[in-house]
This record gives C-alpha cells, structure tokens and sequence, in this order.
C-alpha cells in the first residue's frame, strides 16, 4: 500500500477535475457528492493499508520514499515530485483524509441545494490534493507547492458566496485578506527554503535534516533558517502577528471551516515545524520565540474568545488559542505532544464546527448565540455530540482533549517553566468557560428566536453521523496518548511511535527538566478543577443568570470593547500598513513620481527638442533669395578659409 | 529538411506571406484573416522542424546550429548569417506560437483595414524571429530596428483615442536607445580590426574581441548596448513608454508587445551584453540587480493603485521583467535558466491577460475596474480562465510563473556576483504584491455584485476566443508541472 501513497494524491485531483469540469453539466447532487466524497474515502483506505504496512515494518526502515518524476533540475538543485511516508506524514494523511471523509459526507447535506454544490466539492477535492502534498512531500519545494495550493482553496472557499456580504466588508474581501496574509508567510518560508539551500546545497528533507542534525551550520543560520520558516509557520497556522486573516475566513462555507480552517490546512506550520524540528532544535533562540508567540497567542486569542457572539468566531478564536497551544509544545520540546494535540484538534474541533454548522443550519442560517438558547430539545443529536466536543476541548478526563492539552502543560512546565505553566493553564481556564459559554447559549436556557420566523430542526443523518463518528473519536481518541505516568511501563504509544522522527531535534536539546510524577499529577488536578469550575461557572452565569454577565461586560467596558473589537488589530494594521501603502502607492508613486517626474522628465526632453526645433524651424523661411544668400555666404567663408589656410 | 537553410525559411515564411497578402483584393477580410492565420501557422509548423532538428547535444553558451551564412556586404565583413541556440529556439517558438493565437484574436475587434493590419503583424514576426536568430550584428541591427515600423503602425493606426502620442513616445524612446547601440556595434567592429585583424560584425567573431577590450572602454560600449535592451524591457526608470503603449495599442499590440518584444531586451542582455562584456557585466551587476529590485516593487505598487485593467497588467509586466533582468544579472546557474522561463511564462500569462483584457472589452468598450464586478456567474467561463490567468502570473506553485520566480531568487540569494540577500529578500516580497495587485482586479471585477446593469448582458467566451486560450493554458500547467522540457534546452547557459 505504501508503493499506492501517490494515488491519494491523484484521486482527489481526478475528484477535482472531474467535478470541475463536468459538475456544472452533471448537476445531480448524489452523483456529485459520491465523485467527491468516494475520492477521499478510497485515499483514506490506502492510507490506512500503508498505516498498517508501516507498522509492520521495523521501526528503522519506517520510511519510505516513493518517487514520481524529477520536476526540478537545474544548477545544484534537483527536486522530485516525491512522497515520504514515515511515522509524521502518515498520521498526518490519516487524520486528512479521515476528517476529510466525514467532512465530504457532511457536505452532501449541508450544501444540499447549493447553486455552487459541483464547485464545492471540485475544491474541497483540490484541497485535499494540495493538503496531501503537503504532508506527503519529501522535500521542501513539494511542500511548498502544497502549502500554497491550500491558501489557495482556502481563497476559493472562503470567498465561495462570493457575492455575499460579510461583515462590513464581502466575503470576497476575507479570501483575499487570507490569501495575502498568507503570502506574507510564505515569503519568509521562501527566504527559509533559499538559506536551506545556499546552506545545505539541497532541498530534499533526506539530505538536509541529516546535515543539520550533524550540525552543517553556524547556530546564526539555524537561527534565521528558522525564523524565516516559523514566519512561514505563523501565516498559515494563524500565529501572532499574522492571525488575522482566520477569524475573517469564517465567511466560508461551515465545512470548509471545520476542515481547512480547523482540523487540517491551519495545522501545517505545526506540521512543518514538527517536520524540520532538528533545525529549531538547533537554534535556542527560535525555541524560545516559538514557544513564546505559541503562549501568547494562545493566551490572546483565547480572551478574544470570552466575548464574541458569532459562534463561528468563537470557534475561530479558540482554533487560533489551540494553535497556539501546539506552537507552546514544539517549542518546549515537545514536538510529539504537539502533533498529538492537532490529532485530537481535528476530531474535537472538526465537531465543533460541523455541530455549529448543524446548528446553522437548523437555525436558518443565523449565526448570532445571543438569538439561540434552549435548542437542546430540537437538536437532540447535534446537542450531545457538541457536548461531548466541549467537554474534550476543556480538558475534562478522559476526554481525547485532556491528554493532548495535559501533555503540553506538563511539558512547559518542565522545560519552560512555571509562567508557561500558569498562562497555560489560564487559557486552558478560559477555553473551557467560553466553550460553556457557547453551550450554554445555544442548548440551553431560554429560547431567544423569533418563533414565527425560526422552527429549529436537527439535521439530516448524513450530517448527524459524521457528527457522532467524531464524537466517538473525541472521546477515544486520547487513549493511544496516554501519558507514562497512567500507563506505567508501556510509555506513552503515540510519543513512542513518533518517537524516531524527533529523536535528534530531541538529542540537540539541553536535558529536560525534572520528571518528577507527583508533580506531574498535582499539576493535572489542578488544571482539571479549574477547567472543572470554569464549566460550572459557565453554566451558571449563561442559563441562570444572565445578569452577571451583562453587569461584568458594562462594569469593565473599556476592557469589554477592546476584547469585541479583538483588540483593534485589524484595524491598527489598516491603519498603520495597508492604507498608508495604497496611498503612498497612488498619491506618490504614480501620480507623482511615475506621471509627473519620470514621465514628466521624458516629455519634457521631447517638447525641449520641439521647441528648440521651432526656433531653429524659423530659418528655413522658404524664400529662395535667403538660401541664395546664406548659400553664398557659406561659400565665401568655405573660400576664405581654404584660402587662408594654404 | 535541410538543416543548413531551415533557419532563413523559418524568416522568409511571414515574409513571402506578408507579400502575399497584400495581393489579395480589397474587401476580402476574411480572406486576408484566414491567409494571415494560415501563414503564421505554417511558420509555427517550420519552427517544430527546428524544434525537431534541435540538438540537446550542443546546447553550450555560445553555441550555435544550423548556422546559415552568406556574405553580404563583403567589403566590411557583415553577414547574413543566422543561428540557434536553446536560447533563441525557446523564443523563436514563443513568437511563432503566440502569432497565429494573436492573429485569431484579432478578429473580434479588427474591423478596418484588415489587410494592412495582418501584414504588418507577420512583418513583426520577420522581425522579431529575425533578432532571434541574427548571429551578425549588422543583421541584428536591422532587424531590430525593422519591427519597430509595424509596432508603430499597429499602435498608431489601430490604437485608442491618444494613439499617436503612444506610438511615436514608443519608437523615440527605443529609437534613442539604439542609435547608441549602433555606435557601440561600430566601434567594438574596429576594436575588432585591432584585435583580430579584420573589420567584422559577426557575432561569433566578436565574442573574442569583446572581452578583450579594456575596462575603460568596454564599459561604455555595455552601456550602450545595455541602454537599448533596458529601455526594451523596460527596466526602471526606462518604463514609462509601456503603459502608454499598451493602453492604446489594440489587443492584438499588447499580446505581441508584452508577449515577445520586451523579451527582446533581456534577450538582448543574455546574447550580447554579457558574453561581448563580461567584465563590464560583472561591474554593472549590482546596479542593475538594484534597478530590477525597483523595479519589482515599484511596478507592483504602481500596479496596485491602477484603476484601468490593462495598465495594470502593464505595471505588473514592469515587475515581472524586474524579475528576469534580476536573474540574469547574478549569474548563476539557477537564476539564468529561471530567467530565460521567465521571460517565456511572462509571454504566456501577460499575453493572456492581455487576451482575456481584451476579449472583454470587445463586449464592454470599457477597461475601468470600477465598471466591473459580480461577472462570476454571468461568464463563469470566462471567470475560470482569467483566475488561472492570473494564479500563473501570481506565481502560484504547480503553474509556470512559480518556476521562474522561485529559480531567480534562488539563484539570486546564492549569487557570488551580487552576494548579498537583500535583493533576494526585497525581490520576493515582490510575490507578495503580486498577489495584492491581482486579486484585488480579479476580485473587483469578478467577485462582488453586479453594479453596472450593462454587465448583465456579458456574453460568455466564443468557442473562438476558448480555443485561443487552450494552448496558452496548457503551457501554463505544462511548465509549471515538467519544467524539464524546456530546461533541458537551456541548461548550457
């Protein structure tokens, strides 16, 4: 099955091409819908047999390297069209084309009598291409190839009701802010890619992460290499400062929020971090930024999650807070814990959104908490299955979200130390009361909709089983993540089963901290009952006593608004980069220097010549007896200087 | 075939054909239109002989087959003498091939003299396979300077309103810049008699004399030269003949225009200012890769604030050329071979955006953004091609202008001519605006709701117009898939 990887990234690309090419002619939605739908679902099979295949295989030979053709040889560079199958990439490729699967069968219903259905599933199948090249790529320009395929779907998807208003502004506006922002991103992983390069003389992940292991460079060029990869890392997994674009990329179609904006694409900085880890590993430094930008935005986001209304956003928010969550493991060293962490993201809040999206679309698409309440008894089975997400996402045991999300507490407060420690467990405080917030407000309480208008309904069964199967994964999923002090002498077996990709990112740091269990335990109860009241707190204030929140928002309003407007920074960035640029772009740099100075300078050259032309257009009078005489005196002087000069 | 005579055949093709057109009586457009469209089609077919003939064997700098040579005049030395090498065969099939797509393009809009009109594009095409192919600098001169008459004429007969003022700003503007190269080509001929004993314009020849010539001198003889292909290109601050031009030239002008004469710069610049000068190349190096650097931005954001679709495209081409000229100067593998794609990805997406500028315009009469908007669903056909369209020029990964750029750049940052990141890193954040400046038109005119009523009425692409842009889209993903195909051709340089 190993040898067969390249068809996962082939079929979705036929999916694609035959759904955009013939769809608008196929029209049947079922027909549509099954194209899309089986591509992945066959591309997850194949993943699957070469999981097991994989597993089979000593823990050595574990990677496989299937090569296509050479796309790119010229000089020193020589880049194949090359799919790596290891311990990374395929956990990666199954929760790809496994989320992507429910995602895809989710669709059906949701954008049943879509006017764009054929478009949907055409692109949701590029992104699955673009994603698995991503993952699956054996070198860096592949993977690039894939990470900038997804911004581009993303771009697609986002801005899919193209005509639609969003916000202020139109969601063709929130594709083009993701795309750019991303593009600044992927400026600096080109820059990454050309040091690697000028470095390393390869791109191919084989011949540069070895050589970077063996040391290669100065801990400087590790140290740029990494920065100019992480800036990459921070557009496309929404970091600070270059999250903004993720909350806007709400404006898509709910699906195409749980899975690119959720469980997949926004997880591939994470991914390559992960993947390049021995580089970070080698610069302290960029440990130390990365897990600081990664507790911060966790931290941020998180906050900016309290207030929100949109139950999109909220969900944005809390993605960008988790991504956060995972950039804070890898840069305490954690890199197994973070990929762990974007396995049980993908299943958590992948239902999340799909849940959200159910609820949207029971809703008659409105999107506004403040207008639900109460609709548990209308929606029994999205009810319950958000529920069992929130519960996963607050960290509650034994939860899949508990052991990823203990996992990284635990290791920032051993290799970071207690501050990381605290912040986390604070966002980790916050995650658990803005998602019961949520909650809250939707299923319980009292019911808030126009009742003439609104008649809330649960959704078809081909959404409410995608549903259901995530929540079984949200609740099973952390098993294979138990940490070492539950599981005793086993270890932890997604830790272990990773553990040969990060074993030298792992060696090139300092020796951890102390690993002491009782402290690991205390540290746990304390997150658990925090997280705990937290839930309880939530419940409380939002179906009892709605009250205290409208008194806490008034009383602290100077904060309340900073939190709703997320701080400004939309607006600080239009104020201080964009709108000065597209100003000095068009007052000066063309009206000015292009139109009026250089420009100016050539005409002014040719009417100089014009006009000068004119003066001396003035000798030639036309009338003969001048030319006569002008001629005469030309020959006169001619004479007399031959004449004087013999 | 004969291989010896294949290359003055592949010459003589538009030329008898453009001949030939003329004869045909008036008020036979269509006439005149298929005969133009077939003749431009057989020069394309000759031109897959070559292709076929080409030898991957001898593909070394400064290497050259199927050389055809007779003297001309003999008393100084000039030859007619022509030849190819990976260099002017990728270019020679981009001419060949964006001639006949042009042509079928042109009938949508073309509507008055059409005879004149088709002779003086395959005239173009003389010209420019001939300074593709021109192994003599005399013959190079000549041509050169021949394609500048139909381009003036196309713009000024066939343009918009403020035709004139566009044409003759285009031919001074290049005009200045080659007199110069004439006194250049002159003067490197005596230093030639100097050298090797005789006075001669061949380009083989004089690719020993160049290099010996001293510093002092060989300075301003590159400049000279290099004035020329700068203004050609346009390399900043040389540009701002370009978007004149291009707004009033018909679509047929810009595709041509965009599509191959501005490659004539950096052709020019590969063939004959760095192996003639090398040294003054190497001295020049960083001012160039400076002007280029500018250039990149400054076209960018220029192209940002345009209100007028094809100035817009006009700025960006402003960037993109920045780009090739980059990599040429920095002499490096990679950067060489990027820029040579580059120069073709640039006469595939620039030409097509022209194509698709035009196609619109045909059915509008109006190039303004702002008259646009919310077209995806009345012409989403026509909405599919110009996202692909402008993806390729973005430089999106999987279509061709990824190839070049990335090639450039990382030829770039490991310069040892340059060496120096910074051009790297102010050239790629170029790829940032790109995507500003082309999705923001793309979104302005596609996206949104329909504003202007008029828009309603769109009708969606003829299969005409379709089949124009099939080849064109094809060698889009092709390149950007297997670059090899048209690396391999290259890789001497």
């Amino acid at each position: 099955m190993i040898q067969l990887i390249y068809l996962t990234v082939l079929l979705p690309f036929i999916g694609f091409l035959i759904n955009g090419l013939f769809g608008s002619k196929i029209k049947n939605e079922k027909i549509i819908g099954a194209i899309g739908s089986s591509a992945i679902g066959i591309s997850f099979i194949i993943v699957a047999g070469a999981f097991f295949e994989l597993l089979s295989l000593p823990a050595d030979q574990r990677s496989v390297i299937v090569t296509l053709f050479t796309w790119l040889k010229t000089g020193g560079l020589d880049v194949s069209v090359a799919y790596q199958v290891d311990q990374l990439s395929i956990v990666m490729a199954l929760i790809v084309t496994g989320v992507g699967f429910l995602i895809h069968i989710y669709s059906i219903g949701y954008m049943h009598g879509d006017k764009g259905f054929w478009r949907f599933f055409a692109y949701l199948n590029l992104f699955i291409f673009a994603m698995m090249n991503l993952i699956l790529a054996d070198n860096f320009l592949l993977l690039f190839l894939g990470w900038e395929g997804v911004g581009l779907c993303s771009y697609l998807l986002i801005g899919f009701w193209y005509d639609r208003k969003f916000e202020k502004s139109t969601t063709a506006d929130a594709a083009k802010k993701a795309f750019v922002v991303n593009r600044i991103g992927d400026f600096g992983f080109l820059l990454g890619m050309f040091l690697i390069f000028m470095e390393f003389g390869s791109l191919n992940f084989s011949e540069v992460l070895p050589a970077a292991a063996a040391g290669g460079t100065s801990e400087f060029i590790f140290t740029m290499i990494a920065l100019f990869l992480f800036i990459g890392a921070t557009g496309k997994s929404a970091q600070i400062p270059l999250y903004v674009w993720l909350p806007d990329a709400m404006a898509g179609p709910t699906p195409v929020s749980a899975l690119i904006h959720a469980a997949t694409m926004v997880t591939a900085g994470v991914y390559m971090v992960a993947r390049t880890s021995v580089i970070f590993a080698s610069s302290e430094v960029m440990m130390e930024v990365v897990a600081v930008v990664g507790i911060l935005t966790a931290f941020f986001a998180a906050t900016i999650g309290l207030v929100q209304t949109d139950i999109k956003k909220v969900l944005a928010y809390s993605t960008v807070s988790q991504l956060g969550y995972m950039f804070l493991a890898l840069g305490v060293g954690a890199f197994s814990a973070g990929i762990f962490h974007v396995m049980t993201h993908a299943f958590f809040k992948a239902l999340l959104f799909l849940g959200a999206g159910s609820v949207i679309h029971g809703m008659h698409e409105e999107q506004n908490i403040m207008k639900y309440g109460g609709l548990k008894k209308y929606m029994p089975h999205t009810y319950i299955t958000f529920l069992i997400a929130a519960i996963a996402i607050a960290g509650i045991p034994p939860f899949s979200g508990f052991f990823s999300k203990d996992e990284i507490l635990w290791y920032s407060f051993a290799n970071g130390g207690f501050v990381f420690w605290l912040v986390g467990a604070l966002t980790a405080l916050m995650t658990a009361f803005y998602m019961f917030r949520l909650v809250s407000l939707t299923f319980f309480g009292k019911e808030r909709f126009d009742h003439h208008h609104v008649h809330p309904h649960e959704s078809p069964a081909v959404m409410t089983i995608p549903l259901m199967v995530l929540a079984g994964l949200s609740i099973i999923g952390g098993f294979i993540g138990i940490p070492e002090v539950f599981s005793g002498t086993h270890g932890n077996l997604f830790h272990g089963w990773l553990e040969p990709i990060f074993a030298q990112a792992n060696s090139k740091l300092a020796s951890h901290g102390s690993h002491s269990h009782a402290t690991e335990l205390i540290l746990m109860a304390v997150s658990v009952a925090l997280a705990a009241s937290a839930i309880y707190f939530a419940i409380t204030v939002y179906t009892k006593k709605q009250e205290i929140a409208a008194q806490t928002a008034s009383r602290f309003k100077g904060m309340y608004n900073l939190l709703l407007n997320k701080y400004f920074v939309d607006e600080v960035y239009d104020a201080t980069m964009v709108n000065p640029l597209v100003k000095f772009s068009d007052k000066f740099l063309w009206k000015i220097a292009d139109v009026k100075m250089i420009d100016g300078l050539v005409n002014g050259t040719a009417s100089f010549f014009l006009r000068t032309a004119d003066i001396i257009r003035k000798m030639q009078t036309g009338v003969t007896q001048v030319y006569a005489l002008v001629m005469m005196l030309g020959i006169l002087t001619a004479l007399f200087w031959i004449i004087t000069s013999l | 075939m004969n291989s010896e005579s294949i290359l003055t055949l592949l010459i003589l093709v538009p030329l008898v054909g453009a001949l030939m057109v003329l004869f045909i009586p008036k008020g036979k457009d269509s006439v005149v239109r298929t005969a133009g469209l077939l003749i431009s089609l057989a020069a394309f077919v000759v031109s897959l002989f070559v292709l076929d003939l080409f030898d991957y064997g001898k593909i070394g700098f400064k290497e050259f087959q199927m050389v055809h040579t007779f003297p001309w005049i003999s008393d100084f030395n000039i030859f007619y003498k022509v030849g190819i090498d990976g260099l002017s065969l990728i270019l020679v099939l981009l001419t060949t091939f964006l001639t006949p797509l042009t042509l079928l393009a042109t009938w949508g809009n073309i509507k008055v003299k059409v005879k004149e009109f088709t002779f003086f594009m395959l005239m173009l095409e003389v010209g420019m396979l001939g300074v593709f192919l021109s192994l003599d600098l005399f013959l190079f001169y000549i041509f050169w300077e021949a394609m500048l008459i139909p381009m003036y004429f196309i713009i000024g007969i066939w343009g918009g309103e403020q035709r004139i003022y566009a044409s003759v700003k285009f031919f001074i503007y290049t005009m200045a810049g080659s007199l110069l190269m004439l006194v250049a080509i002159i003067w490197l001929a005596v230093e030639g008699s100097n050298v090797i004993g005789t006075f001669t314009t061949d380009l083989i020849a004089l690719y020993a004399v160049g290099p010996q010539v001293g510093l002092d001198i060989q300075k301003y003889l590159f400049l000279a030269f290099a004035l020329s292909f700068a203004i050609k290109v346009p390399l900043f601050p040389l540009h701002t003949w370009l978007p004149d031009a291009h707004v009033q030239a018909p679509t047929a002008g810009s595709v041509i225009l965009a599509g191959v004469l501005l490659k004539m710069g950096t052709y020019g610049l590969i063939r004959f200012c760095l192996p003639l000068f090398p040294q003054s190349a190497v001295y020049f190096a960083p001012m160039f890769a400076v002007l280029s650097v500018i250039g990149i931005l400054y076209g960018a954001f220029v192209a940002m604030v345009q209100k007028d679709m094809k100035k817009l495209v006009a700025y960006s081409s402003v960037a993109h050329l920045g780009f090739v000229v980059l990599g040429i100067f920095a002499f490096t593998q990679e950067a060489m071979q990027g820029a040579i794609i580059q120069m073709i990805n640039h006469g595939l997406s620039t030409g097509a955006l022209f194509l698709l500028v035009g196609f619109i315009y045909d059915r509008m009469h109006t190039r303004e953004i702002a008259d646009y908007g919310g077209i995806a669903k009345i012409v989403p056909v026509y909405s599919t091609m110009l996202l692909i369209t402008s993806l390729s020029s973005i430089g999106l990964p999987g279509l061709n202008g990824f190839i070049g750029e990335f090639l450039i750049l990382i030829g770039t940052f490991k310069s040892p001519v340059l060496n120096n990141w910074w051009y790297t890193v102010f050239a790629a954040s170029g790829v940032i605006f790109a995507a500003v400046y082309l999705l923001w038109m793309y979104q302005r005119v596609v996206f949104g709701e329909v504003k202007n009523p008029h828009v309603k009425e769109l009708t969606d692409m003829t299969g005409r117009e379709i089949a124009i842009m099939i080849p064109i889209l094809i060698f889009v993903v092709w390149i950007g898939v297997y670059p090899s195909t048209f690396l391999t051709m290259t890789e001497g340089f």
